[in-house]
């Protein structure tokens, strides 16, 4: 491994005074952003809080730009341009409580895993950089995205690929969750929704007018039967599903959340295509309105396994003690991909009950995130990353 | 000065003090030390993210604290632990002045903060705080840097979750709304300019607070108002909106036992100034409620505000801070 990248993290894993520091700023950080809420499309406030921290580091170019991006970059001297990507928006709207506790081994609070860690990473980026001497020659584009789950479909992270002038040397996408975690490669994907609706008109003497949580009872059980193979690796995910509102009253409203996961492109089409015809069939034998809609789509691609930024990301993690974990993607890097951008997503730590109220994260293992994510900035700089 | 200018001239917005390396630069110039206290008792949920923030913010990248300090009064819950994991300094409220005879209550960790702690300005910040920020503490930092003639600021907190447009109420919270105004109206009318005289967050100069009494209990908040009200008038207070504060809820039975404590301080205070010489002595007894199987019976609890006497009579405060004996005669209040 290159002798900068040992020499930092050497140092980064040494001098204990200066972790300190950097450590208190990052939990800083994370404090402020975690509670900030952002749920998907409502993301200006917690872009604002990363944009203030960003000016307090006296970066240049601080702004929410017109899709809601927090933007800061620490300039170089080159024309190289390393975009590090964290994903502002949440899953949890204004009336959760967003309040964060702090333990001597760990953070609790909803989301903080999944981005926050990430999004105070990138905050806190610049105080790394400063207390460790290290300039780099490329320009980091430091970059909290808007838009990015759900229904939001990396919008913003696209937007800014889309239109920003001067070319991206490389991205990594910062997670918060799990350390280990390489992902250079996305797979296919289709997230859609299944809406089931009773019309006023419905005549509930009619054949099979059970209601909305039978009857998507019995689509699941359908959708369940479609064959998904082994290999090429395939899965279907059904996220989440809402219905009914008491003991006593058949439910006229009901909503399926869903992802068709495949490393073939075809094999997510077939798929789409079956399990829209099944809400069809459904349609007419309930009489209810049961309607897909296909919300996001990523084709399957990325870097190859040896590609240099892939190589040395596995190097540094070696020398870190940490186990790869080769995971494919279907977050930010698809954007990536899409653009023929080599980029990689890492993890920062280990955490628990994710996606819950009480996620949490651990604050040992960070330390050996940062190093990552730092070890790669050298790299990208370095230029020991390019793809001959 | 008409209430309404005081209002005008003393009220700020933390945002007025949002630029913190102007603030770390004037508070430089003019040679000011500032340590903050938080007193504690059974805060673990809280207490590190407090330490986190304040330690990174306002001594790590912004220098505008010079230390500080948790002062605990014996919790069972690891508070002590959580904030010396996160670097902060703290201490047992019975480990200090370990001389003196021992009491237990809020306004005891802050008598003694005067001791341990070492600014010229001491802000002190309750820790059940769920919302914390920078802001708690430079909001009320800013008007002692910038206005030597203030001597206390306090905060307060108004920021609507919801609200349209044209006039709106604007005030404290129960305890406050019901008895600390209207008791202040009818006696200290320009007290009642305080928006919340009962908010546990407030930064006040050390020479002050030396030479005020502290009630260990309900009555800090109050007394402290009162006396320095007596001593040196409104254009010594200054009162800072630092949005919102999201807390604990007290249920109605505590804030019985809060007003009774309030109550005890200010009427004591009435007849130290002598506006009400026939008073007979009061009670400690507070008397409330409960229905067990249906029967009505009385809950007794008593309750007294002892109070520690202004810091300069202590003889150890002032061999610390080389006062010499005859600056305890300025104090005005003595033990009681």
């Amino acid at each position: 491994m290159n002798s900068k990248i040992s020499d930092f993290i050497k140092r980064f894993h040494e001098d204990r005074e200066s972790y300190s520091n950097v450590l208190e700023t990052l939990l800083s950080s994370l404090i402020m952003i975690s509670e900030t809420a952002a749920p998907t499309f409502r993301e200006h406030n917690r872009a604002r809080c990363l944009v203030n921290r960003y000016m307090s580091s006296n970066l240049l170019n601080c702004y929410v730009d017109e899709l809601g991006n927090a933007l800061g970059i620490i300039p170089g001297k080159s024309d190289r341009n390393i975009l590090l990507v964290a994903h502002l928006d949440t899953f949890f709207d204004e009336k959760v409580d967003h309040t964060v506790t702090i333990l001597p081994d760990l953070v609790k609070g909803a989301a903080v895993a999944d981005d926050s860690l990430g999004l105070a990473a990138l905050a806190t980026l610049p105080y790394i950089l400063e207390t460790y001497g290290i300039e780099p020659e490329a320009n980091i584009i430091l970059m909290g995205s808007a838009r990015s789950l759900g229904r939001g479909d990396l919008e913003g992270l696209r937007f800014f690929l889309d239109n920003f002038k001067k070319p991206i040397t490389a991205g990594v996408c910062i997670e918060g969750v799990k350390l280990g975690r390489l992902s250079y490669s996305s797979i296919g994907m289709l997230r859609g929704e299944i809406n089931y609706r009773v019309p006023e008109s419905y005549d509930w003497t009619k054949f099979n007018s059970e209601g909305a949580i039978i009857n998507m009872n019995d689509l699941i059980n359908r959708i369940l039967e479609i064959p998904t193979p082994s290999k090429p690796k395939t899965s279907i995910v059904l996220g989440s599903i809402e219905a009914g509102t008491s003991y006593n009253t058949i439910p006229t409203r009901a909503k399926l959340k869903f992802e068709i996961r495949s490393e073939s492109d075809q094999l997510v089409e077939d798929i789409a295509h079956k399990i829209e015809s099944l809400t069809q069939e459904m349609t007419s034998l309930s009489g209810a309105h049961v309607e897909f809609k296909h919300l996001a789509r990523r084709s399957p691609g990325g870097t190859d396994f040896s590609h240099p930024l892939n190589l040395i990301g596995r190097e540094i993690l070696t020398d870190l003690k940490i186990n790869t974990r080769l995971t494919p993607s279907t977050s930010e890097l698809a954007a990536f991909i899409d653009k023929a951008i080599p980029a990689v997503t890492i993890g920062l730590t280990d955490g628990e009950n994710m996606g819950e109220e009480d996620e949490s994260i651990q604050i040992q293992p960070i330390k050996k995130g940062l190093s990552l994510l730092v070890g790669l900035i050298l790299a990208i700089d370095g230029g020991y990353t390019f793809d001959n | 000065m008409t209430t309404n200018e005081w209002i005008k001239t003393n009220t700020y917005h933390r945002s007025d003090f949002e630029d913190l390396q102007t603030l770390v630069n004037e508070k430089e110039k003019r040679g000011l030390t500032i340590s903050l206290c938080i007193p504690t008792l059974n805060e673990a949920k809280t207490i590190g993210k407090e330490v986190v923030i304040f330690k990174s913010e306002l001594m790590n990248r912004f220098p505008l604290l010079d230390e500080f300090a948790v002062i605990d009064s014996g919790s069972e819950d690891n508070t002590l632990e959580i904030a010396s994991s996160f670097g902060a300094d703290t201490y047992l409220a019975s480990e200090i002045l370990p001389n003196l005879d021992e009491k237990r209550g809020k306004g005891e960790n802050l008598w003694k903060a005067i001791y341990q702690l070492k600014g010229d300005i001491i802000v002190y910040i309750d820790a059940d705080i769920k919302n914390i920020h920078p802001r708690f503490v430079y909001g009320l930092i800013g008007p002692l840097i910038y206005r030597d003639e203030v001597k206390y600021v306090k905060a307060f907190y108004d920021r609507p979750l919801a609200f349209s447009e044209g006039v709106r109420p604007s005030g404290g919270g129960r305890v406050t709304e019901i008895l600390t105004r209207p008791l202040f109206s009818l006696f200290f009318p320009e007290l009642a300019a305080i928006i919340q005289p009962l908010s546990g967050e407030y930064a006040v100069r050390r020479e002050v607070l030396e030479r005020i009494s502290f009630p260990i209990g309900y009555g800090v908040e109050t007394s402290h108002l009162l006396d320095v009200y007596h001593e040196l008038g409104m254009s010594a207070f200054a009162q800072t909106d630092l949005d919102q504060r999201v807390h604990r809820n007290q249920e109605t039975r505590s804030l019985g036992k809060m007003s009774f404590g309030i109550l005890q301080t200010f009427l004591n205070r009435m007849k130290t100034y002598g506006l009400m010489n026939d008073m007979p002595d009061i009670n400690t007894v507070l008397h409330q409620f409960q229905v067990r199987e249906n029967q009505f019976e009385m809950v007794d609890q008593n309750i007294i505000e002892y109070e520690r006497p202004p810091m300069i009579t202590i003889p150890e405060y002032r061999e610390k801070f080389s006062r010499d004996e005859k600056s305890q005669n300025t104090g005005k209040n003595k033990e009681k």
